[in-house]
Parts: C-alpha cells; structure tokens; sequence
C-alpha cells in the first residue's frame, strides 16, 4: 500500500473543528442576504451612482442622454451664487446653533443634577420636543409667532408694551428665529447626554476642589468642564453634522426665504434636483457639502483629541 | 469619600471665605429655573391643544385667550371626513408598521450571520457596513431617488418602506447583543440537531428583546416622523400616498374651501401627528434612555 492511495487524514478531526468549519457557510449567505441586497441597491449603487451623476449632464428623465461633462459641474457649483450664499447660511446657522444649544443644554442639566426632587419629570417634559416630528412643531410654532396676532407678540405686547418683530418675515431675524425653534426643540437631547457625562465625574474630585478652597464657579471650570470634554467632543461633532444638514423646518417654516435668508445647503440641493431637475449639479453640490462635512469632523476630532489627551493624561 | 452626598449639600456651611452663597437658596433658584424652562417647553404644545378647539376667529383674539367659549370637536370631524387625514393615518400606519417590522427581521438576521455564524468574506463585509454608516444622507439622497422611480415605485408603498429597510445601525446594534449571548446556548442546541434558524428565531432573538424593542422604539420614531424621503416619493398632486406629516405640511400651505389657514384645523392635524409618538414615548421611555447608553456616550 503505498502512501498515494491514502486519501484519509490520519488524525480524525475532533468534534470541535467540525463543528466550526465551513458549517454554516451556506446558513451565513441565506442570512445576511436580504440586508446586503438591501444595502447594496439603497446604499452602495446610489453612493457610486451619485459620483456618477455629478460628472454627467443629467437634467433628462433618460440616463443614456446625459452627457459626461467631467468637473464641469463642480465648477458650476462653485462659480453659483446661490451656493455660496446656501454655504454661508448653513455655517450661520451651525454657529448660532451648536454653541447656544450646548450651553443652554448644558446649564440645565447642571442643575438638574442637582437632585432636585421630580428629575424624571423634568427630563421626560424637556424631552417632548424632541420625540416630536419637525412638522407638527414647525407648524405650531408658525402659529405662536405670527407677527400680528401670534402668541410670541401679543405677549411682548401686553406684558412688555413690547411691538414684536415678525419674527419669520425679516430677512435679518429669521435665522435666528429658525435656530431658536431648532434649539427649542433639540434642547433635551442634548442635556439628557451632557446629564450622563456629569453623572460620570467622580464626586472626590469635588471633594478635593473645596477642600482646596475652589468656589463653586472655580469648581466647574477647573473639575467639571475638563471632565465633560468627551461629551463635549461627541456633542459638538454630532452638532455641526446636524446643523449642517436640516432641512425640515425650512422646507415648513420660510421655504428658504425671506429672500433667501434662510436657503441652507441641502434645501437649495432639494430646489436644484426637484424643483429645477438639475440632477447632476445637485449631485455635485452634496458631494461638496459632504467634503465640508467630513473635514469639519476631522479638524474637531483632531483637536478634541488633543484636548482630552491633556486633561486625561 | 462618600459617593452618596450631592453636589450641593442641603444645611449652610459656615464660611468665612466670600463668594460662598447659601446653597438652600441656590437650589430653590434652580428649581424656579427648571420649572420656567419647562414650563416653556409645554406651553406651545398646551397651547396647540387648547387651539384646536377653537374657532378660526377665536384662534386670533386680541388679546389672546387660552381656552376656547365652546370645544369645537368639529375641527377634528372635518380632518377625518372632509380632509384626508384618515388616510394619511393609515399610510403612516402601514409604512411605520412595515418598516418598523421588516428591519427588525431583515437587521436581526444579518446580525445573526455577522455575530454567530462564520463564513467567507464575513469581516470584510461587516468593515462595508460600518462605512456606509458614515456617509451622510444628502449624497445618497438623489440617486435613490432616481433608482426608486426606475423601479417605477414613486407614489407606491414600496418605494415608501424598502429603501429604510437596510438599516447598518440596526445590524450594528444587533450584532453587539447577539454576541453578548453565551455560545453555551448555541452549541447545546447544535448538538441537539436544531437548524440554524431555529436557534436563530427561539433562542437569540427572545433573548435580545430589549435591544429589538429600542430599535423598534427608534425606528418607529425615526419612519413616523420623517418628512424628505416621503415628501421625494409622493408627488405633489397625490393626495392619497401621504404620510400624516407630509400631509400636515401640505394642508398648513393651504386646503381647498379655505380663505386663509384655518389655524384650529392644523393645530388639530399637529395633535393627530403628535399623539402616537408621544403615547409610544409614554410607554416606551426606558427604551429611549437606553437607545442613547447603547450610541455610548458616557463620559
């Protein structure tokens, strides 16, 4: 018998490696097969599909017409007016927005922390508007600041002797008004997070600081804030992120006006490939707006990352 | 040290030192804050309640009042019989319903495959997902748009609920519980000759429950209340594929037979949007606070 014929292993393989061999391969395809479909036809050939869109002229209900323009579209984009007064609508926005709704967020669950009595009632009240669709609150806050007869100014009027603004109507007030609404309604999210970064910093390091003599203003500034600074980091890029992408309450509230003051990125996206059909400069523009994204996350992931590393060592 | 004592400790301290205030005090302040703040966060929703049952006259009284002379149900007679808010209630009904279903089978079973079951490609493929959960929406917003109307599913259900339904994050989320599981389990029902969907289907996934329930929980949330997608799928003119928040923005812009917004009527549109999300917060709260433990933000 020569060692030719012997197919066989001369070692059985023991009960454990046939178990975990090739087992269940087929098992493992039926399984993830309906998800990866999925994301392949809704997410992997729309991203590959949108590059493909923002170098092709693409303004048809035919994709075989649309002819490839190269950067044509980008360049477009970037000579567009209308863009540039979007991108600087959308930075406004962002700036007003994430550094007010943080601190705001912030001061309240600093004194919700507290232990005051009825926590739970508090959060789940401050949580309301946040569990609420866009919609229905653009649409009662349309209401509540109508310049006339609205809630906001009648209140100003008979409380204050106060003539409100109209609030959504001039140009140079309906961001902020916008911001307020979206600060209004986002609050609780974000003081529910910073409310378990605060319940994590150890209650010595408070301890220490009195006994060291620090005033209570000195003791969040030198204890508190440091020890916040990853959820600082996680608020802050989630912030710019979301800033950057409403779209809602614009589409509900001012549909981009008045006179453009509130047309941001991805409502002027919408107006190019909806209302215009220009969907290859659309397309080309939220590429951009996702390069602006992506740096802006990189540069602040970069500098929290430096920051925490000093605090934490 | 004491882990028990708060921050702000409840008798006066006797200090010589300045800029030490009676915290009694400051705690009351606190608390008179809080309640103003809070205060303002329910009054546009009371307010929007006590407008619905007004009249459209009434709902602009100056000065303002809060309640209405009489309740004017009929606001909410004329959404269901005169506007078709039932119908818009029963398109959200079924695209929640649906999708809210169909991610939970479709992300629970890839998770299965990606945390208990080995085959080829397996990492590569779940690095793939983790990417795609990066990319943000506006990129992916037109061409699935553009590949929904090939499928000639525009104004359709289908094109409503299949494109949510290859979600990441709920497989990423399912994939951290499954692997939480004891393999002890898998391996004794191995032996016992069970099939890899009945381990699938009668062990897994009762034992993740409480992750199922925050993705529903969020889920339900996230499809009920989503406007762009269903505002891209439905066209203007078509009344009848609505979801409810995508027919209250049309009905605010303006309803036939109206002269100018009837206000009462919207406010009423606002509570029928608003009502489920609010009951299912009610009910389902501690699925909410653990939604934002698991996004792992602690510190």
């Amino acid at each position: 018998m020569t060692s030719a014929t012997v197919r066989l292993p001369l070692v059985r393989p023991s009960l454990w490696r046939r178990f975990w061999s090739r087992w269940n391969e087929k098992e493992g395809y039926v399984f993830i097969l309906p998800s990866l479909i999925l994301l392949l036809v809704f997410t992997f050939a729309p991203l590959v599909f949108s590059l493909y869109l923002s170098l092709h002229r693409w303004t048809v209900p035919s994709p075989l017409d649309a002819p490839y323009v190269g950067t044509a579209n980008y360049e477009f984009v970037l000579e567009d007016r209308f863009f540039w007064r979007a991108m600087r609508n959308s930075m406004y926005y962002a700036v007003l927005a994430v550094p007010v709704g943080m601190a705001v967020s912030l001061a309240i669950a600093v004194i919700l922390n507290q232990r005051l009595p009825g926590v739970n009632i508090f959060r789940a009240l401050f949580f309301l508007p946040v569990i609420s669709s866009w919609v229905a609150v653009s649409v009662i806050w349309l209401y509540l600041l109508e310049p006339q007869t609205g809630l906001i100014n009648q209140f100003l009027l008979n409380a204050f002797k106060l003539r409100g603004p109209n609030w959504l109507g001039d140009p140079s007030l309906a961001m902020i008004t916008v911001v307020m609404v979206a600060t209004w309604k986002n609050m609780g999210f974000s003081m529910v997070i910073w409310l378990a970064g605060l319940q994590g910093i150890p209650l010595d390091l408070y301890d220490a600081a009195e006994v060291d003599g620090a005033s209570r203003w000195q003791q969040f500034r030198y204890v508190t804030l440091p020890m916040l600074a990853p959820t600082t980091a996680f608020l802050s890029i989630t912030g710019v992120i979301g800033a950057l992408q409403v779209f809602t309450p614009i589409w509900v509230m001012t549909k981009g006006g008045p006179i453009g003051a509130t047309d941001v990125i991805v409502y002027r996206i919408f107006v190019k490939a909806f209302q215009e059909f220009n969907f290859g400069v659309a397309a080309a523009m939220s590429w951009l707006l996702f390069v602006v994204i992506f740096t802006l996350t990189v540069a602040q992931l970069f500098y929290q990352k430096r920051h925490i590393e000093r605090t934490f060592g | 040290m004491s882990a028990t004592r708060s921050l702000a400790p409840t008798a006066p301290r006797k200090r010589l030192r300045p800029g030490r205030i009676v915290t009694g005090s400051v705690r009351l302040l606190g608390l008179a804050l809080l309640t103003a703040l809070a205060l303002s966060m329910m009054i546009p929703f009371l307010w929007m309640m006590a407008t619905s049952l007004k009249t459209n006259a009434e709902a602009f009284t100056v000065p303002p009042t809060f309640l209405p002379t009489q309740f004017r149900w009929e606001n909410y007679e004329f959404l269901f019989t005169r506007a078709p808010f039932g119908r818009y209630l029963i398109n959200s009904l079924i695209v929640t319903g649906t999708t809210v279903f169909g991610q939970l089978l479709v992300c629970s079973m890839a998770a299965y495959a990606f945390a208990r079951l080995s085959w080829m490609g397996r990492d590569s493929i779940f690095i793939a997902y983790l990417a795609t959960m990066m990319i943000p929406f506006q990129v992916t917003l037109i061409p699935t748009y553009l590949i929904v109307r090939s499928f000639g599913w525009l104004d359709t259900y289908w094109g409503l609920i299949v494109p949510g339904l290859g979600s990441a994050y709920g497989v990423f989320l399912l994939r951290q519980s499954f692997l939480a599981v004891p393999r002890d389990l898998q391996d004794a029902a191995r032996i016992d000759g069970a099939s890899e969907w009945q381990i699938y289907w009668r062990i897994f996934m009762p034992l993740v429950s409480p992750t199922l329930a925050t993705l529903g929980v969020f889920t339900f949330m996230g499809t009920w209340t989503d406007l762009l997608w269903p505002l891209l799928v439905v066209s203007g003119g078509n009344r009848d594929m609505r979801t409810l928040e995508l027919g209250l923005a049309y009905f605010q812009a303006g309803f036939p037979g109206w002269f100018q917004t009837n206000w009462p009527q919207v406010m009423a549109g606002a509570l029928v949007v608003l009502a489920p999300v609010v009951l299912v917060y009610i009910l389902a709260q501690r699925y909410f606070v653990r939604g934002i433990n698991l996004t792992g933000i602690k510190g």
